[in-house]
């Protein structure tokens, strides 16, 4: 619906940025890798593909994947500051992959993954269901509760970690990085794509769904069933980013936030955006975060953890919505 | 035609509708009126499935409303509660679109865009098109609410007091457009009123609920009298006639 040429502009140009940055991480790390030593150099081929081109890969796949999780979850829960690391989402996949680690250490990747979705799935549920009872009137509770339900999480996972002797599997999965990432060890964040795509297919009800039970059910929407569809994505797109990389804070709460102040919240036009600005976000704070310290890495979770709360508290200076 | 059948509802204990059995013929105007708290709200709620019947039955266009799959009572039945705040930044075209996705599932087709064209042409909305509805008055997003329930082309139209925040011309304009609709494309409205002067002009029958159960089911001319209209908002009211129409000076 609408569409039209005033929406693509800031699309194309968003394409646009994105591929120039994804082209220069290609050759940004430690190990000089230039465009000019790819025709020249087989080792130069290898280490693109062995790692430079999967840490891009994975980076845009997560980048993206976040923030359209985000962009679910704020439609499900009908309130612009909450996301998937301050609804309890982030740490029930955390649980999950420690449950796992503990009870069968063996276990493939997938498994983890899939455990994972499951945790997070069950404490993303139970984080809609408290927040239905709070007031209407007071959207900054909703974030208040989400921190709070999700450090009480968090520090459950670690208590558990630390009576098993865990604790640095925690620092891994609860502080997202990339350096780690190389092809045949990050595959499984292609599957954010499909949880992408569903969004996609869904994206009209999903609006339909952000104004309310009522009006969803008024239109033939099957309420229930939305959220059903809701959950999994952003249980899946969690899951599988702190599998694979680790959790990364922010990206799924201010990219929809700006997203939607600009562009409003018809997801049929602002799903494209939101992904492309959520891949972009990630791929500058990774940059960022390879060449402040040169040769050491900060990792992409402590930079976004600066990045996007001075953006949220700006967001937050702003005021709920009408921007 | 919406055949109501023996239906009470409760909140808990607390009854708030008690044995309600009323036929609305197809096509028309019908006003419903009742003191606040009456049940007129979750009468409209249970015939537009947003609550669950607890007891009797509801059928719409000889759909029930209980057994009916979703889908389908969407193409039959639209409804406007009282005070839908809008949450989403939807532009008003946007927001009344929505309203064909019973029929369109979200891919509008060009019929479709001319419906909406002309639903926001109906409703003096045109010029507001491009605008987020969180930015519109209280009258413009009443407006542009009534205009999506519109849009959804059902046979049948419930409105849960579709005049709040709009002014007498708007007000005014509202109640001759559905009379309009009712009249031209034989439409069936249900519209929750306080005015009973709205009613009294525009309405074909008139249906009252005090405290939960049903007062009066008749056509409007034979509820405009002191009597009636003491039995269902519990104070004596003179009605006048102006210009050949039933005036309730209720406000004396
Ligand atoms: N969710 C609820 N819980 C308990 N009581 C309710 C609820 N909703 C409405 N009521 C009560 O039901 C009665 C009828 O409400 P309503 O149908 O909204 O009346 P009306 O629309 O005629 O003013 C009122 O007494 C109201 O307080
Ligand atoms: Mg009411």
């Amino acid at each position: 619906m609408a569409g039209g040429a005033a929406h693509r502009r800031p699309l194309a140009g968003a394409l646009a940025a994105l591929a120039a940055l994804s082209a220069c991480s290609l050759f940004v790390g430690v190990g000089a890798l230039s465009p000019r030593m790819l025709l020249d150099e087989p080792d130069a081929v290898a280490l693109m593909l062995a790692s430079r081109l999967p840490r891009t890969l994975a980076v845009l796949l997560a980048g993206s994947g976040l923030a359209i999780a985000g962009l679910v979850m704020q439609t499900m829960a009908r309130n612009r500051f909450v996301e998937p690391s301050t609804a309890g989402t982030m740490q029930g996949a955390a649980l999950g992959i420690l449950l796992v680690t503990i009870l069968a250490p063996g276990a493939s990747i997938l498994a983890k993954a899939a455990a994972a979705t499951a945790t997070a799935l069950a404490t993303t549920s139970l984080f809609l269901a408290m927040i239905h009872r709070l007031p209407p009137t007071q959207p900054f509770l909703v974030p208040l509760f989400g921190l709070v339900y999700g450090g009480v999480i968090g520090a459950g996972v670690t208590y558990v970690a630390w009576q098993a002797d865990l604790l640095q599997l925690i620092e891994i999965w609860l502080n997202g990085e990339f350096s780690g990432v190389l092809r045949g060890r990050y595959e499984l964040l292609w599957l954010t794509a499909a949880c992408v795509a569903l969004t996609w297919w869904v994206a009209d009800r999903l609006t339909i769904m952000s104004l309310g039970r009522e009006a969803s059910v008024g239109l033939g929407v099957d309420y229930a069933g939305m959220l059903r569809v809701g959950l999994v994505i952003v249980s899946g797109v969690s899951a599988l980013t702190v599998v694979v990389v680790g959790a990364i804070p922010f990206v799924g709460l201010v990219v929809p936030a700006l997203v939607s102040r600009l562009a409003g919240d018809n997801l049929r036009s602002t799903i494209p955006l939101v992904g492309l600005c959520g891949a972009m976000l990630v791929l500058v704070c990774d940059m960022a975060g390879r060449l402040l310290r040169y040769p050491y890495e900060i990792p992409v979770g402590t930079v976004l953890g600066v990045v996007g709360a001075l953006a949220f508290l700006a967001i937050l200076h702003a005021g709920p919505r009408h921007g | 035609m919406i055949e109501i059948e023996g239906v009470s509802f409760s909140h808990g204990r607390a009854p708030i509708l008690s044995d309600i059995s009323l036929t609305i013929p197809a096509g028309g105007v019908t006003a419903l009126v009742g003191p606040n708290g009456a049940g007129k709200s979750t009468l409209l709620a249970l015939m537009a499935r947003l609550l669950p019947l607890q007891a009797g039955s509801i059928a719409i266009a000889g759909r029930s409303v209980a057994a009916t799959p979703g889908r389908e009572m969407a193409r039959t039945v639209a409804i406007l509660r009282q005070d839908p705040g809008v949450s989403s930044r939807l532009r008003v075209r946007e927001l009344v679109g929505f309203g064909r996705f019973p029929h369109s599932r979200g891919r509008l087709t060009a019929e479709d865009e001319r419906l909406v064209d002309e639903a926001l042409e109906r409703f003096d909305l045109t010029g507001l098109a491009h605008r987020f509805a969180d930015t519109l008055s209280g009258g413009q997003r009443q407006r542009a609410m009534i205009a999506m329930a519109y849009c959804q082309g059902c046979q049948t139209m419930l409105l849960d007091e579709p005049l709040n925040n709009l002014d007498m011309f708007y007000a005014r304009d509202l109640m001759r457009t559905l009379r309009m609709v009712a009249d031209s494309q034989n439409k069936t409205i249900v519209v929750v009123l306080h005015d009973i002067n709205h009613a009294a002009a525009h309405a074909d029958r008139i249906v009252a609920l005090r405290d939960g159960r049903l007062v009066v089911n008749d056509v409007t001319a034979r509820v405009l009298t002191p009597e009636t209209l003491q039995a269902i908002f519990g104070y004596r009211m003179e009605v006048a006639t102006v210009g050949g129409l039933p005036v309730v000076l209720h406000h004396r």
